[in-house]
């Protein structure tokens, strides 16, 4: 229930700030327009696309920069005096970052059922476990313990932009070579794309509960780093 | 009943020592006064005993739990109020305060009788629903001391809660930390202000470079000075002024003395014959700001 507490200030306080807005909603839009602007793709493959970067950005744009500003903002001692765990910090950070992900999501599914595509219901479980996954993913990037986040704004730019041109979002995995495959196995981006792919009809290149599977484990592992990480980051920050 | 205990405590940040072997138990219902210069370690000891920082070795129990090892228990029980922290900006106070009283696990019903009265107390109740951004200093302190006591905790921790307030914000504060002492809960304060050290606290503790000096009621802490009459002088020259207990603050001296017609006398001859102009005399009683001067030049 604190978590649920955490996560309402974090709403109100973070959802509109700039960073939040450019990186979470603007950019996947222009990432979107210049892979799609001059070319002839087929629509399911473009929407499969928009789809995935915009979970992604979406659900890694809230999470790093809440730590960073509260340092900045000198409101973090008050929020650590309180009868907490860094463990319900951190889940009630994740909870506004996944609800931000899976809300930015409607934008692009809306857009896919107006141009008529047929989406498979399991798209929706997979925002939710992706949406969590990031949320995970981008506490991580704010383990730095500075107070500037821009300068975190910076080090999930250089690991977010590296992830979506290996996640077979603009070239599908099975036309990749061999190391290329290989490469895309460590982005859990790519699993998700997948599934995304799959319900917009297109052929899978994993089994789907495989899929599934794995994004599960990249979420664990980056859940469980992330308090480890912060209980130690969030005391440098006062 | 002893309610904040510290043993032993020590901390170093690199090579800064900010603590080297603070121990004192404050007692259930007092008012605990902290007084030390710039850098002493008060806010690095007020860390530890809310649990935020971890001493490098040394124990600390706030209502019998430690705080390293029962830190969720230990500060369910606390309530704080920072020296550098901020309430949420773009969070109403009323959002603010409801906040932290759900961090607290308290129900929603109390939570709420609770706050409007505490806004209500602290003047910043018709304000409720703006957000603290627009607050001025004053009205976001009596907010974060409003926050502070929202969970009615039975001992409450606050550094430097008046420092740059203005006369009317700072006394409000005051109030109610009398107010508070009266309803048999602990108050653990550290301060720059002496009067306010003085008004308020049953007994001070005296730090300096990260130990204390000593730990004594503000009356007696006074009467250490060396007499129960302060003769302050001023000279129109730099002099050298050899009294027992003068203490040289520039071209001042302030003497403490029990025998001020004697020690008047003296001032007088000795001005006469060193051919030096005084410029001004007069007698008051000591204050707290005496002793704490004295004792730390006696660290020295
Ligand atoms: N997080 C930190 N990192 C490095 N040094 C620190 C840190 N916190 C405190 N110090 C050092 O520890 C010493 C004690 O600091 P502390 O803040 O406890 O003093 P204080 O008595 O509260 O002073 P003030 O009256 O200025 O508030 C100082 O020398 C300070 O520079
Ligand atoms: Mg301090």
């Amino acid at each position: 229930m604190k978590c649920l507490a955490i996560a309402k200030k974090d709403i109100v306080m973070y959802y509109l700030k700039g960073p939040v807005v450019i990186f979470g909603i603007l950019l996947p839009l222009f990432l979107f327009l210049a892979f799609w602007i001059g070319r002839n793709l087929p629509l399911n493959f473009l929407i499969a696309g928009l789809i995935s970067m915009t979970v992604f950005f979406a659900s890694t744009s809230v999470s790093p920069v809440i730590a960073p500003w509260e340092g900045q903002m000198r409101t973090l001692e008050r929020l650590l005096t309180c009868p907490i765990s860094t463990t319900t910090i951190v889940f009630g950070d994740i909870l506004a970052s996944i609800t931000f992900g899976i809300g930015i999501s409607i934008v692009p599914l809306l857009l896919a059922l107006g141009f008529g595509l047929m989406l498979n219901p399991v798209i929706i479980p997979a925002i939710i476990l992706a949406a969590f996954c990031f949320s995970c993913l981008g506490l991580l990037f704010s383990a730095y313990p500075t107070n500037l986040p821009s300068t975190i704004m910076m080090i999930s730019s250089l690991i977010r932009f590296p992830l979506i041109f290996i996640s077979g979002i603009f070239i599908p995995i099975q036309e990749l070579p061999a190391w290329g495959k290989t490469i895309s196995m460590l982005s859990p981006l790519t699993y998700f794309t997948d599934i995304v792919r799959v319900s917009l009809g297109m052929s899978s290149f994993l089994p789907l509960y495989l899929d599934f599977i794995i994004l599960a484990g990249f979420s664990i592992g980056f859940l469980a780093l992330a308090i480890k990480l912060h209980e130690h980051a969030l005391l440098r920050r006062l | 009943m002893i309610v904040i205990e510290a043993e032993g405590l020590k901390k170093n940040f690199g090579n800064v020592k900010a603590l080297r072997g603070i121990s004192f138990e404050v007692k259930r219902g007092e008012i605990f006064g902290f007084l030390g210069p710039n850098g002493a370690g008060k806010t690095t000891t007020v860390r530890i005993l809310t649990c935020i920082l971890k001493p490098d070795s040394g124990k600390a129990r706030i209502n019998g739990y430690d705080v390293v090892r029962d830190t969720l228990k230990a500060k369910q029980s606390i309530g704080v109020l920072p020296e550098v922290s901020n309430a949420y900006p773009d969070l109403t106070a009323w959002q603010n305060i409801m906040l932290i009283a759900s961090l607290y696990g308290m129900r929603r019903s109390e939570a709420e009788a609770r706050a409007n009265e505490l806004l209500k107390e602290f003047g910043i109740h018709e304000r409720k629903d703006a957000k603290v951004r627009g607050f001025s200093k004053g009205m976001k302190q009596r907010l974060m001391l409003s926050m502070a006591l929202i969970s009615d905790p039975e001992i409450i921790f606050l550094d430097e809660p008046t420092s740059g307030l203005d006369v009317q914000s700072a006394r409000m504060i005051r109030e109610k930390i009398l107010e508070i002492a009266n309803e048999r809960k602990t108050v653990f304060l550290t301060s720059h202000n002496m009067d306010e050290v003085n008004l308020l606290c049953d007994r001070v503790a005296i730090v300096n470079k990260g130990k204390i000096v000593t730990i004594d009621t503000p009356e007696r802490l006074k009467s250490r000075v060396g007499g129960n009459v302060a003769i302050e002088v001023s000279f129109g020259d730099k002099v050298v002024l050899n009294l027992e207990n003068a203490e040289r603050f520039g071209n001042k001296y302030v003497i403490y003395t029990t025998n001020p017609y004697k020690t008047i006398c003296e001032v007088v001859d000795f001005a006469r014959k060193s051919g030096t102009k005084m410029i001004s005399i007069n007698t008051r009683t000591p204050t707290l700001e005496d002793a704490f001067l004295k004792l730390l030049e006696m660290e020295r």
